[in-house]
């Protein structure tokens, strides 16, 4: 029953609009970034390079598509919560809103399954539009920019990477951002299970990345105690993988902290859906 | 052998917050049966067909469905029930069809697309099998909901409110197929109805519902025949008429409506009775029409 379901909620996404919205946007906002920087790519490379260079010489192609990869990730790894949230915290609560969760609640399926369900179809969405940033900033950046070494700022300095040392640290590091889009899937889903409205859980789930990043910012002792549990901490530690050497443990520490929100977020909904007395 | 009561409900209570929407709601309906379940708004009824589906969890109480506990058998019972909880909503974005599959695949049996494509044509939307639901009547989201309610052939359907916005031919329709469910196929038909002679017409047993509480329950025949009936009555003598009625009928009690039609609360037997008398005093009696038995039976027991 729960693939059966599963498979009905694939149908639903592939149906909604506003599934193909998320990836429409994705794609609009890579679209521009790769125009934009193979119009003035350069300059915005020799403005962050400009204070190497009386130390520094760089050669070689530079502006290649790991690099361009690189910061479409940074850029619109905030913004991809919100279209992933466009689509999971609607799971629940739309269909309170539109009745028929009253329907699938009479008919022979748990609870725990229609739950259970909405997070599996929720987490494949997420997968499908992580998988399409990976297609489009990796391989047609590849393709329109070329490949070479990759040159990352952090906050230690500058660090090159080898161009054969890269692809295995984007695997890895975009299984890291999917976790984290999965943490807001599963935040949105679960915020959906309280309510019984479709904007509701959407606007709470942006509500709380809100929060938690301005708590994260926020140089207050008082908030430091808290900081390492916060999922928004560890959102950026896909960068992790861009460091030499790579901080495992620091990696290792983002990804139990994720993994643990994304279990207890859905205990949390499945107990609350089954203790729901459904009057929509 | 299976248990021949269907549906046992015993002392059902819940509340929401302070507010108590059933009290003590206890009736049995039996294979076969067309149940009506009668209440004004806000007496109980959909919380007590919530409940019988798993949609709420009463407070105290017992439901049993085909003889089992409905808490330790939920998806084995949900299984051979098919319902409509006060209108059917489906998903407006997907095709009459695809609503339908959608639901059958968590029905608990497999639906081939065949007897989907039948059981729309068997409810009047054949043609419409592709069509987006967005775009459907109320009427035909309604036949829509019959549909789903009887794709994966249930034992028992749960009907809340099934004719409501239907236009009168779509009630006629939708009382012709609840009367062949049980006549052809012999389902068991739990419905709900502000209409109450919607109940009276095809309903064998009903139970009424007030104030969270169930106030009778029984067959409806005995029911309505062993209650005193209402007698309109058009005579052409209304001092003789009263006359009558005070002298010979000291059970009766009437009311004047003007000053050639009265009507008469009266016991059944003694409406031959007095007609005859009526007629040997010489009054002329032009028209006598039994008011509606259930309506006033039902407004009687809810003033009770």
């Amino acid at each position: 029953m729960l693939l059966k379901n599963t498979y009905n909620e694939f149908v639903k996404i592939l149906a909604k609009p506003r599934s193909y919205l998320g990836i429409g946007a994705l794609t609009l906002l890579v679209l521009l970034i790769l125009f934009a920087m193979k119009a003035d790519g350069k300059s915005f490379i020799s403005f962050v390079t400009a204070s190497f260079e009386q130390t520094l010489s760089f050669n070689g192609n530079i502006l290649n598509g790991n690099l361009i990869a690189f910061i479409i990730l940074q850029m619109l790894i905030v913004h991809i919560p919100l279209l992933v949230s466009l689509v999971t915290g609607d799971l629940i609560s739309g269909e309170a809103a539109m009745g028929t969760i009253r329907m699938m609640a009479a008919k022979p399926i748990s609870r725990t399954q229609i739950v259970l369900s909405k997070f599996i179809a929720g987490a494949v969405y997420t997968l499908i539009l992580t998988l399409w940033l990976g297609f489009l900033a990796l391989i047609v950046g590849k393709w329109i920019f070329g490949s070479g070494d990759l040159i990352v700022l952090n906050s230690d300095g500058l660090v090159i990477l080898k161009e054969q040392d890269i692809l295995w640290r984007y695997g890895l590091s975009f299984g890291v951002a999917y976790l984290a889009l999965l943490t807001i899937s599963t935040l949105s889903i679960c915020l959906s299970a309280f309510a019984e409205n479709s904007i509701g859980p959407i606007v709470s789930t942006m509500s709380i990345i809100i929060l938690f990043t301005i708590i994260g910012t926020l140089d207050v002792s008082v908030f430091d105690s808290i900081k390492p549990f916060l999922f928004t901490t560890h959102m950026a530690s896909w960068r992790s993988f861009f460091e030499d050497p790579v901080p495992w443990t620091t990696i290792r520490n983002s990804v139990s902290i994720l993994v643990a929100h994304n279990i207890i977020l859905v205990l949390i909904a499945v107990y609350k859906f089954n203790k729901k007395d459904i009057t929509s | 052998m299976e248990n021949t009561e269907i549906i046992k409900v015993q002392h059902l209570a819940k509340n929401f917050g302070s507010f108590q929407a059933v009290k003590d709601v206890s009736f049995t309906v039996n294979k076969g049966d067309v149940f009506g379940f009668l209440g004004p708004n806000g007496a109980g009824k959909s919380t007590t067909i919530r409940c019988m589906l798993s949609l709420i969890k009463p407070d105290k109480g017992q439901i049993q469905l085909f003889g089992k506990d409905l808490n330790q058998h939920r998806n084995e019972i949900l299984s051979r029930v098919g319902s409509i909880i006060e209108k059917p909503d489906f998903y407006r974005y997907l095709s009459a069809e695809k609503n339908l599959a959608i639901f059958a695949r968590i029905s608990g049996k497999d639906v081939s697309k065949k007897e989907i494509a039948e059981m729309l044509d068997f409810v009047g939307l054949n043609g419409r099998n592709r069509d987006k639901v967005g775009g459907f009547s109320h009427g035909m989201k309604q036949r829509l909901g019959i549909a789903q309610t009887l794709l994966h052939q249930p034992d028992l359907i749960v009907l809340d409110e099934p004719t409501t916005g239907l236009d009168p031919q779509g009630i006629v329709e939708i009382r012709n197929l609840i009367l062949r469910l049980k006549s052809e196929q012999n389902k068991t038909v739990i419905l709900s109805s502000h209409q109450l002679s919607e109940i009276e017409l095809i309903s064998n047993r009903m139970v009424i519902i007030n104030k969270g509480q169930s106030i009778i329950e029984g067959d409806v025949k005995e029911l309505l025949n062993a209650q005193e009936m209402v007698v309109q009555m058009e005579v052409n003598d209304m001092e003789k008429t009263v006359n009558v009625l005070q002298a010979s009928f000291q059970s009766a009690s009437f009311k004047k409506i003007n000053e050639r039609i009265i009507e008469v609360t009266i016991e059944k037997q003694l409406v031959p009775s007095l007609n005859r008398l009526l007629v040997q005093e010489g009054v002329e009696v032009h028209a006598m029409e039994p008011k509606r038995k259930l309506e006033d039976f039902f407004m009687k027991i809810i003033q009770s």
